[in-house]
């Protein structure tokens, strides 16, 4: 009874959710590092202000990456994250680095929504379990960075570079049944090139996945977000240059995906 | 002035903001006695519901709060925290509202968490909701959701089920969303619930 009166509320129910578009930023000693050509930007190399101006664009979450590898790491992470939430009024992830529980905590503390963990959980897998039970699973998204090597594909730890034997369709099961709220795939082989998403994989990947995917990799044009979201039904896409150079701006892509029958928030 | 249930299982940083943000002014509440300083509260809330209300029972403020009779604001597990009874831990809540907190069942095909920006529709001119379209989407994060009810839901959210985005009962009101990370509609829904009489 129980399960048939579900299915007809179902039925009746519609699905409001909006794909979301994510800009990333990567941040080394708190500064933003690849360039930023934003006409309204004071200063280029600010992530505060940079996430501040894509929150007013109508960006609907952003992704920090941190790459700072000096001692000091921490402390200007937490500096930045504090001064994101102060002044940002959408969710936020921040990645790189963590590696501990205390890791996260400080972060989710500071006002981060979500942590995002990558290299660390493939040498530490029970990490994620930790993650899940220290602060729910919602707060846990599995970055995984994958490339096709004849036929199947593969993650890669440390932005690419160190290939592994782990093929990218098993991990993300492992990862989701561990504990991870979101997984945030980028293909090596699309990222950089401009010439779409990989929506062959993320179509089937997201065919199987039970929890939110943010498809990441290739953004070049509007186009290709129209067909990401059309052909794989990922929950959310995430791109950096096409936004940080002006290439595309938020307010034109959305009307695009809006004019295209996928719901967004405008 | 707000005062803010201050109880170890809300991640306030970003709720505190934004209240600075909007020149809102605030405090917090660790004892009985702190309830008389403000004219409405805010009840935060993340992570596990039974874990939330056990460490709200430890603060021994949960009879002050049950005794409240000015506006208060429960955000998302703390919203939780007002009903009956939630499925995360069978965990029995404050039972201000009387209605269930719910797992997203496997069978509506949909991925959980509900992770994202989602549409509420108020369903009536509700001051909560002044200066904001019926429509505007929400930013929700979470695995259990509280039944739609036509008694207490004031405004729904569907995601493979209708369910309540706002609920109220007299002077208790809860969001399932962030307000606080909600953009410009979160933060007027922030002003609104400070301006409630």
């Amino acid at each position: 009874m129980e399960s048939s009166s579900l299915k007809t509320e179902a039925l009746m129910a519609g699905n409001d959710l909006a794909k979301r578009i994510i800009p990333c930023l990567d941040v080394k000693d708190g500064r933003t590092v690849k360039g930023v050509n934003f006409v309204a930007l004071r200063d280029a190399g600010d992530p505060v202000e940079l996430a501040y101006q894509y929150s007013q664009q109508g960006a609907d979450e952003l992704v920090f990456l941190d790459i700072t590898a000096t001692h000091e790491r921490r402390k200007t992470i937490v500096e930045l994250v504090k001064a994101v939430a102060r002044q940002v009024n959408i969710p936020f992830t921040i990645g790189g680095g963590i590696n501990e529980i205390s890791d996260a905590d400080i972060l989710l503390n500071s006002g981060a929504d979500k942590i995002s963990v990558n290299s660390a959980v493939v040498r530490n897998p029970a990490f994620i379990d930790e993650l899940a039970l220290a602060f729910g699973k919602q707060f846990v998204v599995v970055a995984i960075d994958t490339k096709h090597i004849n036929g199947k594909n593969y993650v890669h730890l440390n932005g690419g570079r160190i290939a592994t034997e782990i093929e990218t369709e098993d991990w993300i099961r492992e990862a989701e049944s561990r504990g991870a709220g979101e997984i945030l795939l980028t293909s090596m082989d699309h990222d950089g090139t401009k010439a779409g998403f990989d929506n062959t994989l993320l179509k089937k990947i997201n065919d199987t996945l039970s929890i939110p995917l943010i498809a990441s990799g290739g953004a070049g044009n509007i186009q290709d977000f129209v067909d990401v979201f059309k052909i794989s039904n990922a929950d959310a896409a995430l791109a950096a240059s096409v936004f940080h150079y002006g290439e595309i701006l938020i307010p034109d892509l959305k009307k695009v995906l809006q004019q295209n029958n996928i719901e967004v928030r405008i | 002035m707000i005062g803010i249930v201050y109880y170890g299982a809300g991640n306030i940083f970003s709720l505190t903001a934004a209240l600075d943000r909007l020149g809102l002014s605030y405090g917090m509440i660790k004892t009985a006695e702190d309830f008389e300083k403000y004219d409405r509260y805010i009840i935060p809330g993340v992570g596990h519901a039974g874990s939330a209300m056990q460490k709200l029972e430890d603060t021994g403020l949960v009879p002050s709060i049950i005794a409240l009779r000015k506006p208060v604001l429960g955000i998302c597990v703390g919203m939780q925290l007002l009903t009956t009874h939630s499925e995360e831990g069978d965990s029995a809540l404050t039972g201000i509202i009387p209605l269930k907190t719910r797992l997203f069942s496997d069978k509506l095909n949909i991925k959980v968490p509900h992770t994202g920006w989602n549409k509420v529709f108020q369903s009536s001119d509700n001051p909560l909701f002044s200066d904001i379209a019926p429509g505007t989407h929400f930013y929700f994060v979470h695995s259990y959701y509280i039944e739609f009810n036509s008694n207490f839901t004031i405004a729904l959210a569907e995601y493979g089920i209708k369910f309540s985005a706002v609920i109220q009962k007299d002077n208790f009101y809860g969001v399932q969303f962030h307000p606080e990370k909600s953009g410009i509609a979160g933060e007027q829904l922030l002003k609104n619930f400070a301006h409630l009489a």
